[in-house]
C-alpha cells in the first residue's frame, strides 16, 4: 500500500558565485535560454520529454526547522506557512500576481484552518484571486504539493505554481470524545429547557476523556517507532549501527550549518521572540552518550532510541515551481529541472517505511539512469533503522528478487553522495514540510558539489512512499 | 449457555487452534537447521541440536518427519542428555530452548505413547518420570529461556514454565495452553503444581478447566511470559525465519542478562494483584475458591465429565499438603483419567476431528475464488460470513432489499462482535466486510466457481433456482444446495449438469457451528466433491462427506430421536422436565428447546418427509402436535413461543401455558416400566445410535469416524460418549441391543436394532474402532 514519486530534476545553476546569491537574475533571458538549449547537448543525457514542457524548481525557502514545543509553539500552522511564503516572494522576487496557483502539503490539520494553503498565502498577500488548495499524504505531503505543481504545469494548466509544506507539532487538535460531541450538537439543537436538560441528563465524566490525534497507523495500529524498530530487526540492524547513522546525520548537519550550507533558510521573526535564523535540533552527541539511552518504543530490548530516530518539528518550506520558457523569459536562473516522480505503496505493516527500496529502482528505469548516474541523494530520514533497513534492501538479491519482482538488487546508494548536509534525524522533520527541504538540499548540492542529476526519496505512513530523482545539469556548461 | 455446550465450544477453540497450526505447516518448511556461528560443541540428535553461542547454550527442537513437535519419550529422552551437558560444562552459563519448526514450539504430549498403556499405572509413571525431569530443570542454577512461537500447549507449556524465564513472538499462531481437559485428562507434567504458583489459583484454574489457548499478549499479562517479541516481516530473508532467529537473539541477551543477575525473573505485580495474593494466602478464602470452582464445574459438566473435578483436588492437594503430595496426586489422577471411557471417547473425537479437517478428495482442479449465496437468510448471511472473513469473494443476493439488508447487517454483526471481543480490529472488519457484495441480481455470476444456494427448503424454488443460475453460470462452476432434508438428487433432476450438483448442508447458527455435512449424489464428481470439501475447509469446518438419502446423515438421525421426543412429551413427562434428561445426560441443549430452536415448522416439514420414506421406524409421537403448534402460531423461538415464552432480554425462558391444552388433547398413556428417567434418556439416545449405525450399515457413512463427528459437532451428541459409533463401543453393543429389545416390544418397530448393530452385539470383539 504504498507509492513512490520520483521526479527527474535538473540542476540549471550559475557559477558559483551565483550559487550562493538569490535574486540574481541574468540580464538577458535570451541568451541564458540558447545557452541551455546548447548545454543539454552536451551533458551526460538530457532527460527531457519531447511534448512535455520542461518544469523548473526556481528557488526554495524554508524556515528554521524548530523542536516542537520552542519557539514557534505559540503559533499556528498557516503563521509558519505564511513566513515561508513570505521569505520565497522575498528570495525570488516573484511579482505575487505571476502566481496561478499554490498548493501545501500537511499532515495533522489544524481543524481552523484545514485549507492552510488559502489561509497563509491570503495573510502572505496573494491575490485573492490565487486558488489554493492543501494536500495530505503523510510524511510526503508536500512532495505530493510539488508533483500536483508539475501536473499542473505539464498539463497546461498553469505556468507559474507556488508547492510548500507546513507542520506544527507544539499544537496538535485535541478533540472532545464522540460522545461528548454528540451530546453538544444534540444539546445546540434542543430547543427548549425540557430537551436541553433531557440531553444534559445524559453527561456522563467519561464524556470528559480528550481524543488525540492518532499516533499509530490507522489500518495496523501500530505506532511507526514500533514499525521502524521491527524493520530493524527484520534486516538485522544493530544499536550501534544506528547510533553511528544518527550521529553521522548530525555531524553532518553540524557542519552543513557551519559552513553556511543550508542556504534555503530564511529567518524568521517570531512575534515577541527573537528572531530565529537556524535549526534547533542540531546536536552532534558520542556513541557512548547515545548508547545510554533505553528503547523508546520496543522495551527493554529494542534498538530505536530517542537519539536515533527524526524528532518532532515545527517549520515549513516552500518552492517556486515553473515552466522553463515562463521562468526564463521572466529573467529567472533556475536551480533544477523537475524530472521523473513515482509514488508506489506496499504492506503498511510489514514494509511501511520501504518504499524508497520499491520506488527507486523504477524511477531509475523510467528515466533511463542508473545508481553511478546520480550524483545527490537525499533520502528522508524517518529513523536510522529505517534508512538502514532501505539500504540493505536495496543491497538484497533476495529482496529484489523476492518482494520487488526483479532479477536482481539495484545497489544501494554510495554514501558519500548520501544525505551529505544532514537528514531529517538532525534538521528534523516537520511532517508535511520535508518533502520540499529535500528538493532544495538536493537542488543545492547539486550546485555545490557540481553534480547532474539528484535523486529524492521519502517514506510515509500507510505505506505511501514519495520518492522522486531529481536532475540538475552540470555548471561547466554554463561558465 | 450450556455446559457440554461450552465443552463443546471449548474443545473446538483447541481444535481450531491446532488447524491453524496444520494450516502453517503445509507451507513448504524451510527450516533446516542453520550452523552456528561461534559453537564449540556441535552434536546431531533426532529432535534436538545444541550449540554454545559465548557462554550461552541454544537447544533446538525440531522433529523430523513432523508437522509438530510432540512430547514422545525420545525427545524427552535426548533433552535431558543435552541438558546434562549443559550443567557439566564450565563454559555455558544459561541456555536457551527454541523451536525451529515454523509455528510450533512443543504442541502436547505425544498421544500415541499415552494411548500404549494399558495400565493407570503405566500412565502415572510416565507423569513421574517428565516430573522429575521439570523439576530438575526448575531447580538448574544456569538460567534456562524459553523462546515460544507458535503452539505451546499441553506438556510444552509444562516445559516453557519450569524454565526460568519465557518470552514469547506476539504472533497469532503463539498460542499456550492445557487442553488436556478437552481430552478427558489433566496436566500430568507439573503444570498443577507450577501454574498455580506462577499466575495465581483463579486464572490457574481458568486455564487447566477450560482448556483455551491464550494469546501472548494475554499470556503476558498473566504473567505466563516475561517477553514479548514482535513477529518481523521480510528482511533479507522470509519473515519466519528471521523472526525466530530474532527471537532466538533476544532470548540469547536475556539468558546472558539472567546469568549475569542484571535480570530478575521476577515479575512486578500490581496491586490487584498483590491483594489477590493476600487473600489466597489466607486458607479461609481458599477453601471458598475451591468450593465456588467446584460449584461451578459440577454445574457445567453435570459431572459427566471426571477430569475438571480431579485439576481442581490435584491442585488443592499441592497447595494444602506440599508439592510432594500435590506431584503423586497429579501423577496418580494422570493415570486413572487416561483409563476412563471420557477420556478415549474425546481422544477418539480429537483425532476423528483431525481427520475431518483434511481434504480426502485432494485438491479442485480450480480453486473457488468467487462465491455466490442465494437466499440472504440465517444460513445464507452465516454462510457468507464465513466465507469473507476468510477473504473469498462472495456475492449475497436475495430477492428483495429489506431481506438482503438484514443479512447484509449479520454479517456485518458477526464480524463486528469479534471487534467488540478484540479478536479482530475495526479495520480488518470493514476489509473482510468489503468481500460482500450484496445484490438482487445475478450480475457477476458468470464469473462464480460455486453457487451455495439457502433459500427456502421448497423443492418447486430450489428447481427453479437451479434452473435460473445454471443459465448464468460458466460450466466449470458448482452448484451446492444447503438442505437439510430434501434429496440432492432430486433437486438435481432439472440440472442440465447433475455431476456438478452437490449437497453442503450447514447447521445454525454457521458461525459457530463446526460442522459441515456434504452430499454426493451417484452423479456428483469427484472434483466437485474435492472443490466443495476445500471451500467447507477455508470457511474452517469440519467435514463430514455422505451420500444422498432423505435426511443425509445427521437429519436422519435427528429424526427418530426428535419423533420420541414428542412422544414423551405426549406421556406426560414436561418439557422441562425433559430438557433436564437430555441435558444430564449431556446433550448442550435440552430436546424441548431444541424443537424451539430449530423450529417447529421446520421440524414438522422434515419429520413429514422423513416418515413418508421411512415409515414405522420414524414412528412414535403424532405429528399432530407440531400441526396444532403451528396453526397457534408456536413455531419456537423465531416467533416469540414455542415450548417456552421468549422475550427480549428475559434470560430465564418461561413454559408457555398454552400449550398444556395441546398436550393434554394427545395425551396417551406412559408405560410404567420403560417410562423411568434413565429409560426415558435411553429410548432417546439409543433410537439415535440405531439410526447412526443404519446409516453406516447401509452407506451413507463411509466411516464411523464421521459418524461420530457429524453427530457431536452438528447435533449436540455427548461429546463425553464419543459419538454414536464410540459410544457402541465402550458402553457395550449387547447394552445397547438389549435395552432397545425391551423398548421394542413396548412400542414396536421404531426401536428394532438394525442388522449391523446386533451384529455387534453377538460378537463382541466387534468394534468400530479397534
Amino acid at each position: 500500500m504504498t507509492s513512490l514519486l520520483t521526479y527527474t530534476f535538473k540542476n540549471l545553476p550559475s557559477t558559483s558565485k551565483w550559487a550562493l546569491r538569490f535574486c540574481v537574475r541574468p540580464l538577458s533571458s535570451s541568451s541564458q535560454l540558447q545557452a541551455a538549449a546548447a548545454s543539454q547537448t552536451k551533458s551526460k543525457k538530457t532527460l527531457a520529454k519531447p511534448n512535455i514542457r520542461n518544469i523548473v524548481v526556481v528557488d526554495g525557502v524554508r524556515i528554521p526547522f524548530l523542536l516542537s514545543g520552542t519557539s514557534y509553539k505559540d503559533l499556528m500552522p498557516h503563521d509558519l506557512a505564511r513566513a515561508a511564503l513570505l521569505g520565497l516572494l522575498h528570495q525570488t522576487s516573484v511579482p505575487k500576481d505571476v502566481v496561478d496557483y499554490i498548493v501545501f502539503g500537511t499532515v495533522i490539520q489544524e481543524v481552523k484552518t484545514s485549507n492552510v494553503a488559502r489561509e497563509a498565502a491570503l495573510g502572505a498577500g496573494f491575490s485573492d484571486k490565487t486558488p489554493a488548495h492543501t494536500v495530505t499524504m503523510a510524511c510526503i505531503s508536500s512532495n505530493q504539493a510539488m508533483t500536483t505543481a508539475v501536473g499542473l504545469i505539464a498539463s497546461g494548466q498553469c505556468d507559474v505554481v507556488v508547492a510548500g509544506g507546513v507542520e506544527l507539532m507544539s499544537d496538535v487538535p485535541i478533540r472532545h470524545s464522540r460522545k461528548m460531541r454528540k451530546m453538544m450538537l444534540d444539546l445546540n439543537k434542543a430547543k427548549t429547557l425540557a430537551q436541553r436538560l433531557s440531553v444534559i441528563s445524559k453527561f456522563r465524566l467519561n464524556f470528559l476523556s480528550p481524543e488525540l490525534p492518532a499516533v499509530s497507523e490507522f489500518s495496523t495500529s501500530e505506532t511507526m517507532g514500533h514499525s521502524a524498530d521491527r524493520l530493524a530487526a527484520a534486516f538485522a540492524i544493530s544499536r550501534e549501527e544506528q547510533d553511528e547513522y544518527a550521529l553521522r546525520s548530525h555531524s553532518l548537519a553540524k557542519r552543513a550549518q557551519d559552513e553556511g550550507l543550508l542556504s534555503d533558510i530564511v529567518p524568521f521573526k517570531v512575534p515577541g521572540r527573537d528572531t530565529v535564523t537556524q535549526d534547533n535540533g542540531i546536536r552532534p552527541s558520542s556513541l557512548d552518550q547515545m548508547a545510554k539511552l533505553k528503547p523508546a518504543f520496543i522495551k527493554p530490548y529494542g534498538t530505536v532510541t530517542a537519539a536515533n530516530s527524526s524528532f518532532l518539528t515545527d517549520g515549513a518550506s516552500a518552492v517556486l515551481i515553473m515552466a522553463e520558457e515562463k521562468a526564463l523569459a521572466m529573467g529567472y536562473k533556475p536551480k533544477a529541472y523537475l524530472r521523473d516522480f513515482m509514488y508506489v505503496s506496499q504492506d503498511p505493516k510489514d514494509q511501511l517505511l520501504l518504499g524508497p527500496t520499491y520506488a527507486t529502482p523504477k524511477v531509475l528505469e523510467k528515466a533511463g539512469l542508473t545508481m553511478n548516474d546520480i550524483d545527490a541523494f537525499e533520502f528522508h530520514e524517518a529513523f536510522s533503522g529505517q534508512i538502514l533497513a532501505n539500504l540493505k534492501a536495496m543491497d538484497s538479491d533476495w529482496f529484489a528478487q523476492n518482494y520487488m519482482g526483479r532479477k536482481a538488487k539495484v545497489g544501494s546508494p554510495p554514501l558519500e553522495k548520501f544525505n551529505n548536509w544532514g537528514g531529517s534525524l538532525s534538521l528534523g522533520h516537520p511532517f508535511g514540510a520535508t518533502g520540499c527541504r529535500l528538493v532544495m538540499a538536493a537542488a543545492n548540492r547539486l550546485r555545490k558539489e557540481g553534480g547532474q542529476y539528484g535523486l529524492v526519496a521519502a517514506c510515509a505512513a500507510g505505506g505511501q512512499v514519495g520518492h522522486r530523482s531529481l536532475i540538475g545539469a552540470s555548471r561547466k556548461l554554463f561558465s | 449457555m450450556n455446559d457440554s455446550e461450552m465443552m463443546l465450544e471449548e474443545t473446538a477453540v483447541y481444535l481450531e487452534e491446532t488447524a491453524a497450526t496444520d494450516a502453517v505447516i503445509r507451507e513448504p518448511n524451510s527450516y533446516i537447521c542453520r550452523s552456528f556461528t561461534r559453537s564449540s560443541v556441535l552434536l546431531t540428535r533426532t529432535h534436538l541440536n545444541y550449540g554454545v553461542k559465548g557462554d550461552v547454550a541454544v537447544i533446538r527442537i525440531n522433529s523430523p518427519n513432523s508437522k509438530v513437535n510432540t512430547l514422545s519419550q525420545e525427545l524427552h529422552s535426548e533433552f535431558m542428555e543435552v541438558m546434562n551437558e549443559v550443567w557439566s560444562s564450565s563454559q555455558i552459563r544459561s541456555a536457551v530452548l527454541i523451536s525451529t519448526k515454523p509455528g510450533c514450539f512443543i504442541a502436547g504430549a505425544d498421544l500415541n505413547m499415552l494411548n500404549a498403556c494399558t495400565t493407570s499405572q503405566e500412565v502415572t509413571q510416565i507423569s513421574q518420570e517428565a516430573q522429575k525431569t521439570f523439576e530438575k530443570l526448575e531447580k538448574s542454577t544456569k538460567p534456562v529461556v524459553a523462546a515460544i512461537n507458535g503452539s505451546c500447549l499441553g506438556g510444552g507449556l509444562e516445559l516453557a514454565i519450569s524454565c526460568q524465564y519465557r518470552i514469547a513472538t506476539k504472533d497469532k499462531k503463539t498460542v499456550l495452553g492445557s487442553p488436556e481437559v478437552l481430552l478427558g485428562i489433566l496436566p500430568g507434567a507439573g503444570a498443577t503444581q507450577r501454574l498455580p504458583k506462577m499466575v495465581g489459583i483463579p486464572a490457574a484454574f481458568d486455564i487447566m478447566l477450560t482448556g483455551r489457548g491464550i494469546r501472548a499478549d494475554r499470556a503476558k499479562k498473566m504473567g505466563l511470559v516475561d517477553q514479548l517479541v514482535e513477529p518481523l516481516g521480510p528482511g533479507v530473508k522470509p519473515s519466519e525465519e528471521r523472526t525466530i532467529e530474532y527471537l532466538e537473539e533476544v532470548a540469547i541477551t536475556f539468558a546472558k542478562g539472567l546469568a549475569d543477575k542484571k535480570i530478575t525473573p521476577k515479575r512486578d505485580k500490581g496491586l490487584v494483584e498483590k491483594l489477590t495474593s493476600y487473600a489466597l494466602s489466607i486458607p479461609f478464602v481458599r477453601q471458598q475458591i475451591y468450593k465456588k470452582v467446584e460449584e461451578k464445574v459440577r454445574k457445567q459438566t453435570k459431572g459427566l465429565y471426571p477430569a475438571p473435578l480431579k485439576i481442581i483436588d490435584v491442585v488443592k492437594t499441592g497447595i494444602e499438603q506440599g508439592s510432594n503430595a500435590g506431584y503423586l496426586s497429579e501423577s496418580q489422577r494422570f493415570g486413572e483419567l487416561a483409563m476412563t471411557k471420557e477420556s478415549k471417547a474425546l481422544m477418539g473425537l480429537y483425532r476423528g476431528q483431525t481427520q475431518c479437517k483434511k481434504n480426502k478428495f485432494g485438491a479442485p482442479q480450480k480453486e473457488v475464488k468467487q462465491l455466490a449465496v442465494l437466499g440472504a437468510g440465517l444460513m445464507g448471511a452465516g454462510i457468507a460470513q464465513v466465507s469473507v472473513d476468510k477473504g473469498l469473494q462472495t456475492i449475497l443476493k436475495d430477492t428483495t432489499l429489506p431481506a438482503l439488508g438484514r443479512g447484509q447487517q449479520q454479517v456485518f454483526k458477526g464480524l463486528n462482535d469479534k471487534v467488540k471481543k478484540k479478536t479482530l480490529t475495526s479495520f480488518e472488519r470493514d476489509t473482510m466486510f468489503s468481500n460482500l457484495i450484496g445484490q438482487l441480481d445475478y450480475r457477476g455470476f458468470e464469473k462464480a466457481d460455486m453457487v451455495i444456494e439457502a433459500v427456502f427448503e421448497d423443492l418447486n424454488l430450489k428447481h427453479r433456482v437451479l434452473k435460473e443460475v445454471e443459465a448464468v453460470i460458466p460450466d466449470h462452476c458448482v452448484f451446492a444446495s444447503n438442505t437439510s432434508a430434501l434429496p440432492i438428487g432430486e433437486i438435481a433432476t432439472v440440472s442440465k449438469r447433475p455431476e456438478k450438483v452437490i449437497g453442503m448442508h450447514y447447521f445454525s447458527p454457521v458461525d459457530k457451528m463446526q460442522l459441515l455435512e456434504i452430499i454426493t449424489t451417484e452423479k456428483t464428481s469427484k472434483d466437485t466433491t474435492a472443490s466443495a470439501v476445500d471451500v467447507g475447509l477455508r470457511q474452517g469446518k469440519v467435514i463430514i462427506v455422505v451420500k444422498d438419502g432423505p435426511g443425509f446423515y445427521t437429519t436422519r438421525c435427528l429424526a427418530p430421536m426428535m419423533s420420541e421426543v414428542i412422544r414423551i412429551l405426549q406421556e406426560g413427562v414436561g418439557p422441562k422436565k425433559l430438557d433436564s434428561l437430555t441435558t444430564s445426560f449431556g446433550f448442550p441443549v435440552g430436546a424441548a428447546t431444541l424443537v424451539d430452536e430449530v423450529g417447529v415448522d421446520v421440524a414438522k416439514h422434515v419429520a413429514e418427509n422423513l416418515s413418508k420414506d421411512f415409515g414405522e421406524r420414524f414412528a412414535g409421537g403424532s405429528l399432530e402436535m407440531l400441526r396444532q403448534m403451528i396453526s397457534k402460531g408456536f413455531l419456537g423461538r423465531k416467533s416469540g413461543k414455542g415450548f417456552y415464552i421468549y422475550q427480549e432480554g428475559v434470560k430465564n425462558k418461561n413454559l408457555n401455558s398454552d400449550m398444556d391444552s395441546i398436550l393434554a388433547s394427545l395425551k396417551m398413556p406412559s408405560q410404567p416400566d420403560v417410562s423411568s428417567d434413565e429409560d426415558i434418556q435411553y429410548r432417546l439416545v439409543t433410537r439415535f445410535v440405531n439410526e447412526a449405525v443404519l446409516c453406516l450399515q447401509e452407506g451413507v457413512l463411509a466411516t464411523p469416524t464421521e459418524g461420530d463427528i457429524g453427530a457431536v459437532f452438528g447435533l449436540g451428541f455427548p461429546p463425553c460418549l464419543g459419538g454414536p459409533f464410540h459410544f457402541v463401543d465402550l458402553y457395550g453393543a449387547q447394552k445397547i441391543v438389549d435395552r432397545l429389545r425391551k423398548y421394542e416390544a413396548a412400542y414396536g418397530k421404531q426401536f428394532t436394532p438394525c442388522q449391523l448393530l446386533v451384529d455387534h452385539a453377538n460378537n463382541p470383539n466387534k468394534k468400530f474402532y479397534q
